[in-house]
């Protein structure tokens, strides 16, 4: 089979497809997009008809994923870090329902906060869910896991979850396909049809069931492969390293044996058997994990009494951020390579709204219509519109979670505080706002809800919208009243028209929605070159 | 052989070309490779920059440790000198010189190239106005890399056979222009050095 260039999302993917997925599940997200993407765009996966439509959010994913195993097919559901926290509550359900066809969770976590608002370890997830939790360190690894991860979720009937980092998931490298691609499983129940009900006497045998397999994992954790012991002749300290910062304490050795003994982790729960060995024969210890200290926490209860451990909690490593080369030499008082400093001239870029971006026509209207107001008011999610809180627009005061803006705004508006207004995409708002919204209306709050509908998912690249032409009938349908339902067409010549209509909701008492509506300009440039090149095609036969 | 490249630019400039390019013609000399890149909210109009390794030995780390990277390709001269920390002191920096402006604070253009000359090895060219005479400024990022074929350990009929392949689905047209704006590069930086 052939070698391929992938990105470690890209090889997960390339993964599933060949380990005989039905259906991968997901919502956009930083630095998950490219996992979902990837089967999309895949001929071999449309040949074999896997499902892989963007979802709703994370929540409807986890759930529809554990509903295509309960048939005891293969599913696959994909998130950012903080989109599992959105799936929690059927994330850590599955574990005690426990699977039917292989059911593989894939997070992917954002140290250093590239594109996230923190930087939470999924690690914990797997953890809190007694579940097996997997951590490749390179391509080939993330490929082969979700083999492994297929197979130990339907021997075992539990979910797994695998947990990557940014420098994985956008890092490319070359990838060793199996020679056999697997087969689809076919439609089969549960054998227990009780399995999945979580009625207080049912989920009390299903949670005893899920303890009872906690021995297995670690087993697996120990014997399983993914969690290798090297031996070292100088004892003096012992490494244990998890995922990709096995990589950079590598490259500190360059193609030279690390003289330590090292315990390279890629499995959890953590293998207490070989941590016990290294205990016996070292005399201190060293933990480089990337993300929270989460093997390093965990060690205290494993370990002989005194003995020191460095890491992240010692500050020997940062605290915060991700690791690199340097950083692993430092702890490991190795040398390390410096270049010169960055001229102080060098001044940085940050991201902005692009040219032509319909968000700029909206925030406009929206500071002129706020200047009798004051600063303050305007609460807003997670989006390309989130860049409006940077000169030169400054126009929104919050961004928490998914959907926050709205439900934000609500509890400020309860609060007494007038205007209240939250800013908030179409997409965001189909995958966590609509239920704010519900709330608003039941209560009559005195907000104003812009939904800036540039009819894409833009921020991740521009992935279909779960909102797509369905705004106004939503909001009606929850209740708003269509009088104040407006829609807007932000362009500089309409400036004075959509600041108006601002206005006059800001004056009404009661839910408004105002719905600024243009495409984003990278999607409706794209799909003009795209139309332009068909045009030129039918004109060349 | 080991090359340490790290790209540089702003978003939309056509750093992940560039490297697609030098990743083809890698891995079609076998060469191993690993090239981190970046997505997401930083690509807007932002800083985009991406580190790729190539080497005929297994590589361990997919970021570039600092102070070891053998070369900075920029298409933003602005952009090239925020990873001084990552250039070996005998490494190469290889520019293009036409300011990308979306900031109010921009230095002064002579500023910035003054630093860039402060370097013992450099290339810089206005590979705009290159790309431009050959047909299309977007062929700029393609001049730079030109610029950095004599640098990068792989031989030149690579790197036309990667372009041919990238640029192939587009036409004949295209492919020609960018196989000009290789060759504009490699020429410039091979008289100048």
């Amino acid at each position: 089979m052939q070698k391929l260039l992938l990105l470690g999302d890209e090889a997960i993917a390339q993964g599933a497809i060949d380990a005989g997925l039905s259906g991968i599940y997901a919502y956009p997200g930083t630095p998950s997009t490219e996992i979902t993407e990837y089967v999309q765009s895949s001929k071999k996966a449309q040949e074999l008809n896997i499902r892989s439509e963007w979802s709703a959010n994370e929540k409807t994913a986890m759930e529809a994923a554990i509903g295509m195993s309960y048939a005891g097919k293969r599913a696959m559901v994909c998130m950012k870090h903080v989109g599992l926290n959105v799936a929690a509550d059927a994330f850590v359900n599955s574990g005690i329902t426990g699977a039917n066809g292989g059911l593989v969770v894939v997070s992917a976590d954002d140290p250093s906060m590239h594109s996230s608002q923190n930087e939470q370890d999924s690690r914990f997830y797997g953890k809190f869910a007694l579940i097996p939790t997997l951590e490749p360190h390179d391509q080939q690894q993330a490929y082969d896991m979700v083999h492994y991860a297929f197979d130990i979720s339907e021997q075992l009937g539990t979910p797994v979850l695998i947990r990557i980092v940014t420098r994985l998931a956008h890092s490319r490298s070359a990838v060793q396909r199996k020679e056999t691609i697997r087969q689809q499983n076919k439609i089969t129940l549960p054998s227990d049809l009780s399995q999945y009900i979580l009625l207080p006497a049912m989920a009390r045998k299903r949670y005893r069931t899920l303890i009872n397999k906690q021995d297995r994992f670690l087993e697996l954790s120990e014997t399983g492969g993914y969690n290798t012991y090297h031996e070292g002749s100088d004892k003096s300290l012992g490494i244990i390293v998890s995922g990709l910062a096995y990589n950079y304490l590598m490259e500190n050795y360059g193609y030279r044996k690390v003289p330590y003994p090292v315990l390279q982790v890629g499995q959890y729960p953590v293998p207490e058997a070989l941590v016990r060995k290294m205990d016996e024969e070292v005399d201190e210890f060293m933990v480089i994990e990337e993300g929270f200290p989460f093997i390093e926490e965990q060690l205290k209860g494993l370990l002989s009494k005194n003995i020191t451990v460095k890491g992240r909690l010692d500050g020997s490593l940062p605290r915060t951020g991700e690791l690199n080369p340097n950083i692993v030499a430092k702890a490991l008082g190795l040398e390390s390579g410096y270049g010169d400093p960055v001229p102080s001239l060098a001044v940085s870029r940050p991201p902005e709204l692009c040219k032509g971006c319909p968000h700029i026509d909206t925030y406009n209207a929206l500071n002129k219509a706020m200047e009798e107001y004051g600063q303050g008011k305007v609460f807003s999610d997670i989006g390309c519109y989130t860049l409006g809180a940077l000169p030169p627009f400054q126009s929104i005061n919050s961004c928490v979670d998914m959907g926050a803006s709205v439900t934000m705004a609500k509890g400020a508006a309860d609060a007494g505080m007038h205007p209240s207004i939250a800013v908030i995409g179409d997409s965001t708002f189909t995958h966590s706002g609509m239920t704010g919204l519900l709330d608003a209306v039941n209560d009559n709050s005195n907000v104003v809800i812009m939904i800036l509908d540039n009819a894409t998912v833009a921020m991740t690249g521009g992935q279909h919208s779960s909102a797509l032409n369905r705004l106004e009938s939503i909001c009606k349908g929850i209740g708003v009243e269509e009088d104040h339902i407006r829609v807007l067409s932000p362009l500089p010549k309409n400036l004075e028209e959509n600041t108006n209509a601002i206005r006059e909701e800001l004056g009404y008492e009661g839910v408004s929605v105002i719905i600024p509506r243009r495409e984003c300009i990278k999607t409706l440039s794209r799909r003009m070159k795209t139309k332009a090149k068909k045009k030129k095609k039918e004109s060349t036969q | 052989m080991k090359k340490d490249i790290i790209l540089a630019g702003v978003g939309g400039q056509g750093i992940l070309s560039i490297a697609a390019t030098i990743g083809m013609a890698a891995v079609d000399k076998g060469l191993y490779l690993k090239q981190a890149e970046v997505h997401g909210m930083s690509q807007q109009g932002g800083e985009v920059q991406s580190h790729l390794r190539l080497s005929d030995r297994p590589i361990a780390s997919d970021l570039i440790p600092e102070g070891e990277a053998d070369i900075i390709l920029a298409v933003e001269p602005l952009e090239s000198l925020k990873y001084l920390p990552w250039l070996a002191p005998e490494g190469w920096l290889i520019t293009n010189t036409v300011p990308f402006k979306n900031i109010s604070n921009y230095p002064h253009i002579d500023e910035v190239i003054a630093r860039i000359k402060e370097r013992k090895n450099h290339v810089a060219m206005d590979a705009e106005s290159i790309a431009k005479n050959i047909g299309s400024v977007k062929a700029t990022n393609i001049v730079v890399l030109g610029a950095a074929a004599p640098f990068l350990g792989i031989e030149y009929e690579a790197f036309e056979k990667a372009l041919r392949n990238i640029f192939g689905r587009k036409g004949e047209e295209i492919v020609n222009m960018n196989l000009k704006a290789l060759k504009s590069g490699q020429e410039l930086a091979t008289a100048n050095n």
